[in-house]
């Protein structure tokens, strides 16, 4: 009971953002009201015991001798495995629906960052393969380069390169990502999405925004003084707004050149 | 080896140690000896930790980055970090009790190997003062415990090589430890004295040794490569010069989630020595208990990669970490049934050595929830690497293992000095502990679901109050050190004595004078070949489960 006015009440995670966000939630929720239950049932439990078998004054002599009794410990040994057998199984459907299990070469695309090894790994938050089929929406691609204190965003279609990654609402988006020096993190917690970036192995994730504002880019890997610093935006828009925004910033890079 | 082993059993050399208090600052041979070394030794590094813990907290009062500059930030929190496990938790759980106790339980007269013993000892000071001096010379470590490179490559090399040398050292100790109590385990068993009648420390140390012995040289050869990368320029984790920065992370976990085990499995053992004597009953499932242990041991090597999901980990091996950690699940959750099963029906005194195994179990137990959430990939993803892992790992190692070492030291206390401690500043010191601690780390599970990142100096401003609820929380921790310490040394001048058995324990260190003697029994080893024979069947006739030989 308890669990769940805290599920309802607690705003226990951010505003949901991406297609992938309503599915962690969903896993968040079981997961939570699972431990919530088993929480509350063990230390009932051990202070129910303390006060129900405390010594009271003037008491004697000791506890009963049960030393042990198999099928209460064949149970509470099946309780458990049961339990996690379910989440596990649970959480496997999860990750697939989050595109976890989907082979990186139907999705990695030739993107000129990619090593020659080809070599790319990462790839959860391709929810969008469904998303491409319903709207049949191209899947933007971006890659990303991460240095010590912040993240580049580069466009190759338009030749743009930004601080803030745009990106319309409702279509699906691809990040390439690499370090330029140490191990980065790119994490947008309103896409409940995180991959690391790494030096020497690009690595690829993949989100559709399902909601416009804009939203924290956070490092979330130690990588120096100004770690705490390293942030940047994600700045979700509708589709006309990003058309405008992309055009506005390749043009400005015709007029340049 | 140059140093020659002694046989256990002979005291000729033991003759030659100093006496009286002397003998805590000496080469001594003695396990007991040795063992309060380790205990106070540690504790000395965990208050130090601690002074760390609350710069870190005094920081984080405010989002943005102000009380320390941003590297010293790091390297208080790379110190906070490695204090807390490789000088405190470590040395504490294994070498404090174990040196200690573990002999008592085989119902032997010293370790197998004394002289390794009090080398693995002293290698710890020095080590532990090395990595906090370098903080004055040329600045301590950054890349926090983990030492992830390339970032360890780029920092200032002198802290981090500094920090490689002490966790080298630290280690060693570690390995010695853990080979000299395989041996006395095995070894040293007192005739007549079967293995399945052991006190159940004595398994925990064995699953926790061979843990150590397994995974403790992978992490040292890391760090000696790690070493060559940053003062030869060798490449092998450098990807500026060809190398693979991910290898480093399969390498460094390989060791380190084995090392969570080599903290919390002792404390399990402790936990499963103090219940039954506070609680008046045997200990429940004692079969099952020894198998969950082996069970953790087996399953604790395989589980490496669950730090790693967001390294781009392929999706097979994500899915089998996943499974492996999932199911540690289980023989941990036995153990935690089997304690609360030793509680149901027992006699229990109320008292701090109780009240803080009980608070371990609750605490352990919200710890092993959020760790079995974190180890589901997609739960991860999200939250790896914010202070929701900050708050899951405070739960078990402080939680957990903290809140043991001072359950044992409430429940031991008698045995090492004679002197009763003060129950009422012990239930202070609980209280004060138990509300402190959650107070500042359940909060953090919030904080790393909406979005603040682990190892920041500085934060997005809507976490102020939180940030800040959780500060008073570590003050209140802080505070909760005052009544233990007063207890401790007031107590060891002023306090009641104890007599030999204050508890009416059955285990074999009980069977002897507090403090005991150099030799540990005047006489023969007693045959203890029911540790946790408590319990109505036998309480009115005395009749002894102990056969006195
Ligand atoms: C005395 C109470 C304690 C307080 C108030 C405290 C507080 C903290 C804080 C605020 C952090 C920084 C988290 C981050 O930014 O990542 C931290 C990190 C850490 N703490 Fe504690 N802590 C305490 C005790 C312990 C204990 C007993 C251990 C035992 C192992 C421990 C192990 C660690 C580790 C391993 C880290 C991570 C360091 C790193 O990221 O390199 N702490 N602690
Ligand atoms: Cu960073
Ligand atoms: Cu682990």
């Amino acid at each position: 009971m308890g669990g769940i006015w805290a599920l309802d009440n607690l705003n226990l995670l951010p505003v949901v953002a991406s297609s992938n966000a309503p599915i962690y939630d969903e896993l968040f929720n079981v997961l939570f009201v699972i431990g919530i239950i088993l929480f509350v049932g063990m230390t009932g439990l051990v202070i129910y015991s303390l006060i129900r078998f405390r010594k009271k004054p003037g008491q004697v002599g000791d506890g009963i001798a049960l030393e042990d009794n198999l099928p209460l410990e064949i149970f509470w040994t099946a309780v458990p495995a049961i339990v996690v057998l379910f989440v596990g199984l649970y959480s496997y459907d999860i990750y697939e629906r989050m595109g976890g299990m989907q082979s990186l070469s139907t999705n990695s695309h030739d993107h000129q960052s990619m090593n020659s090894e080809g070599r790319v790994w990462g790839g959860i938050g391709l929810t969008s393969q469904d998303d491409i089929e319903k709207n049949s929406l191209p899947m933007i691609n971006v890659d990303v380069t991460a240095l010590q204190f912040a993240f580049l965003f580069n466009y190759p279609e338009g030749e743009i390169v930004s601080g803030e990654l745009h990106v319309p609402r409702g279509q699906p988006v691809s990040l390439t990502m690499e370090s330029k020096d140490v191990i980065h993190a790119f994490w947008v917690p309103e896409f409940r999405l995180k991959q690391d970036v790494i030096p020497g192995q690009p690595t690829v994730i993949n989100f559709t925004p399902t909601k416009t504002g804009k939203y924290p880019i956070i490092c979330a890997e130690l990588c120096g003084p100004y770690h705490g610093g390293m942030r940047s935006t994600v700045v979700v828009e509708e589709p006309e707004e990003y058309q405008a925004w992309f055009k506005q910033n390749s043009k400005q890079k015709e007029m340049e050149l | 080896m140059s140093i020659s082993l002694p046989p256990a059993t002979e005291n000729n050399s033991n003759s030659l140690q100093p006496t009286g208090w002397l003998r805590f600052i000496s080469f001594s041979l003695d396990h007991k000896v040795i063992g309060l070394q380790y205990l106070v030794c540690g504790f000395i590094f965990y208050l130090i930790g601690g002074v760390l813990a609350g710069a870190i907290r005094i920081e984080l009062l405010s989002p943005i980055s102000d009380f320390l500059a941003r590297d010293v930030y790091n390297q208080v929190l790379t110190l906070h970090g490695t204090i807390m496990i490789f000088l405190w938790i470590v040395p504490v759980v294994n070498g404090a009790f174990g040196n200690y106790l573990i002999p008592f339980y085989v119902g032997a007269r010293d370790m197998a190997f004394p002289r390794l013993n009090a080398v693995a000892f002293w290698m710890i000071p020095p080590a532990g003062l090395m990595l906090i001096t370098s903080y004055f010379i040329n600045g301590a470590a950054q890349s926090g415990w983990t030492a992830y490179p390339p970032l360890s490559i780029t920092t200032p090399a002198a802290g981090q090589i500094v920090w490689i040398v002490s966790v080298l050292l630290l280690g060693g100790s570690s390995i010695f430890g853990g080979i000299n109590f395989i041996a006395t385990i095995l070894k040293l068993r007192r005739p007549g004295l079967k293995l399945m009648q052991l006190p159940m420390y004595c398994w925990a140390m064995l699953g926790t040794s061979i843990l150590v012995v397994l995974s403790t040289p992978v992490l040292a050869g890391t760090l000696i490569l790690l070493s060559f990368d940053i003062v030869a320029h060798t490449g092998f984790f450098n990807p500026a010069l060809g190398g693979n920065v991910i290898v480093y992370q399969h390498l460094f976990w390989f060791y380190s989630h084995p090392a969570v085990y080599i903290m919390v499995l002792p404390a399990f053992g402790l936990v499963s020595e103090i219940l039954p004597v506070h609680c008046r009953k045997p200990l429940f499932g004692y079969i099952t208990m020894v198998y969950s242990i082996m069970a953790i041991v087996v399953l604790g090597l395989v589980v490496w990669a669950h730090h790693m999901f967001t390294s781009g980990t392929p999706p097979w091996m994500r899915l089998f970490f996943t499974i492996a950690t999932s199911f540690i699940a289980v023989p941990t959750g036995i153990k935690f049934f089997n304690w609360v099963a030793t509680l149901w029906g027992g006699r229990i005194t109320l008292n701090s050595a109780i009240l803080f195994s009980c608070g371990f179990i609750v605490n352990f137990v919200l710890g092993g929830i959020t760790g079995v959430a974190l180890a589901q990939v997609p739960f991860d993803i999200h939250v790896h690497d914010t202070y929701f892992v900050v708050a899951h790992f405070h739960y078990i190692v402080y939680g957990g293992s903290v809140f043991v070492i001072f359950s044992s030291i409430y429940h031991w206390y008698p045995k090492f000095t004679g002197k009763m401690l003060d129950e009422k500043l012990g239930i202070i010191h609980f209280v004060l502990t138990f509300i402190g601690f959650n107070l500042c780390f359940a909060p953090q599970h919030w904080l790393g679901l909406n979005g603040m990142p682990r190892r920041v100096a500085e934060y997005d401003p809507q976490f102020t109050l939180i940030n800040q609820i959780s500060s008073v929380g570590a003050l209140l921790m802080a505070i909760s050190t005052l009544p233990f310490l007063w207890n401790i040394l007031y107590s060891f001048i002023k306090g009641e004595k104890a007599g030999n058995n204050p508890w009416q324990a059955l285990t074999p260190e009980w069977l002897t004078t507090s403090p005991p003697p150099v030799e540990n029994w005047s006489g023969e080893a007693p045959l203890v070949t029911k540790p946790y024979g408590y319990g109505e069947k036998n309480s009115d006739e005395g009749s002894s489960p102990i056969t006195q030989a």
